[in-house]
């Protein structure tokens, strides 16, 4: 392939499609090159996606029949100690009505093949089954395009996109990003249930279409710093688990054994009863947050997405920041193009878009978050079995008097957790997210 | 019933490539440096399993993720991108 070309886009993620959709509809010409047999072929996420940043590139994606799999109208979150648990939710009937599709699923295999149509459709050339395998560079060394797997394998470009993703072999070798250090990812698997679609709107309490998300934290993973999600689908649940990944090596636990046991938990099962096992995959999802970003652009190329790292992983967002940082990258494209100029100085704009939109404005406010989790993995054991004991005593009745049971629960958590490491434990949690 | 990882890895639809994308650089430290020996259990498709007194690498089951990568204590894995289209294809994702 020794054409040549305005951009060339690695990756046929959201990241990468969205700026394929913004670029083609400007009239430049465009390639993106996805490794896998088809868009979405490789991809993985929790499922969730939002309506305001795909507004922005597709307006009319639900008469473009976007492949939603259910609207969200509660999001959930409990905290569970290995038998027991609190339930949190918030639901709201304006998530069905005035801000329907605020957030909704997909799944990827599904939803990134539509989105990647979308973006051919407006003219950006789609190359599947293709693997880069390098950058080209000129002798100063700007970035001039993409080595393919294939034969005769070079893509010339003006401006080359990186939008490959968390792992990212190429990144490693061409060194615009270094390797993730094991503690700046957590290691998410993931299952997809069947279940037919009226027995989750019973179990889950929702109207036909409507779903329900629950982020589930606590003694998950035998006392490692994880995350569970239980995401609705349409005729399926997805029911995931991840952990960071230095944890994995220091507890020795293998993450299919930990999702058999979430699986087991007394509040997952009833919710997956009878389901039939469909997919199992694996993904990582950066835990570096706001310091482990790259330096974003150079000499002939950008950076976005999850291949960026830019991931909130407290408000479980990042298929939204990928298309908003695409879609900046885009426009920084154009503008650089236009006054052909694609140095690191025409490129700067980018870093501006980034910097004053809200996806660098809350991983700044986050930044402390991810260590705060690692370093404190009585989150994860000590204080769900705490937290437990206390609602057990508090919801039992048996004779003894409030006050009593106060006491128990009060020496119990003198016992279990001294009050100055408790108080150092909530005073950090507030600064990590203030 | 606890569903063992074999029958979890059935589950996937696998382009299996003839060449393996995954290599151990060198068999001989993972048996004289390496005690822990992480990727037995950290690889969440059970690629790397021991066998007497070497480490197999069932690459065939792949999951993609890269933590074998940067899991290993002595960066002693070689790890590529299976070749275009090959390799995992998820059907949900």
């Amino acid at each position: 392939m020794k054409e040549a070309f305005d951009v060339a886009i690695v990756g046929a993620g959201p990241a990468g499609i969205s700026a394929a959709c913004v670029l083609a509809d400007a009239g430049i010409k465009t390639i993106v090159l996805e490794r896998g047999e088809y868009p979405g072929a490789k991809n993985v996420s929790g499922g969730v996606l939002y309506g305001h940043d795909l507004a922005r590139i597709i307006p009319d994606y639900v008469e473009r029949n976007c492949p939603i799999e259910r609207n969200i109208v509660e999001s959930r979150i409990w905290y569970l100690s290995r038998d027991a648990g609190y339930s949190l939710g918030y639901r709201d009937s304006i998530f069905a009505t005035d801000r329907k599709h605020n957030a909704f699923t997909v799944s990827r295999a599904k939803f990134d093949r539509w989105y990647a149509e979308q973006a051919r459709q407006k003219g950006a050339l789609i190359v599947p089954g293709t693997v880069v395998v390098d950058l080209l560079r000129s002798e100063r060394g700007d970035v001039t395009g993409v080595l393919t797997g294939r034969e005769d394998g070079e893509v010339r470009a003006k401006v080359t996109l990186l939008a490959d993703g968390i792992n990212s072999p190429l990144a490693a070798l061409t060194g615009f990003r270094s390797e993730p250090k094991p503690e700046e990812v957590a290691l998410a698997v993931k299952e997809i249930i069947e279940l037919p679609a009226e027995v989750i709107e019973q179990r889950f309490g929702v109207s036909s279409g409507d779903g329900v998300t629950t982020e589930v934290l606590g003694a998950i993973a035998g006392g490692m710093d994880s995350v569970g999600i239980i995401y609705t689908n349409r005729s399926s649940i997805s029911l995931g688990l991840g952990a960071n990944l230095a944890d994995f090596a220091d507890y020795k636990l293998k993450p299919y054994e930990l999702l058999e046991a979430f699986k087991e938990h007394p509040m997952v099962a009833p919710l997956i009863a009878d389901g039939r096992p469909l997919e199992y995959v694996a993904h990582w999802l950066t835990e570096g947050g706001y310091d482990a970003i790259p330096e974003l652009y150079g000499d002939g190329y950008l950076i976005a997405g999850d291949s960026a790292m830019l991931f909130n992983g407290l408000h479980r967002e990042g298929n939204n920041l990928a298309m908003a940082s695409g879609k900046m990258a885009a426009e920084t494209i154009i503008e650089a193009l236009s006054r052909n100029d694609v140095s690191r100085t025409g490129l700067a704009g980018y870093g501006k878009k980034l910097a004053d939109s809200y996806i660098l404005k809350d991983l700044k406010k986050y930044r402390k978050l991810g260590g705060f989790f690692y370093h404190h993995k009585e989150l994860f054991d000590q204080l769900p079995r705490l937290a437990t004991s206390a609602g057990r005593e508090m919801i039992t009745v048996n004779g003894v008097s409030k006050k009593e049971k106060q006491k128990i629960i009060s020496r119990n958590f003198r016992r279990g957790m001294p009050v100055l490491k408790l108080l150092r434990l909530l005073w950090q949690g507030w600064r990590a997210v203030k | 019933m606890s569903m063992k990882i074999e029958d979890k890895l059935f589950l996937d639809r696998f382009k299996v490539a003839d060449e393996s994308h995954l290599r151990i650089i060198d068999g001989e430290k993972c048996m004289a440096e390496c005690p822990d020996q992480p990727c037995l259990y950290l690889c969440p498709a059970n690629v790397y399993r021991r066998e007497g007194d070497r480490i197999s690498v069932n690459y065939e089951g792949c999951l993609e993720c890269g933590s074998c990568r940067i899991g290993c204590p002595h960066l002693n894995v070689e790890w590529r991108f299976p070749r275009g289209g090959f390799g995992i294809s998820h059907k949900f994702g």
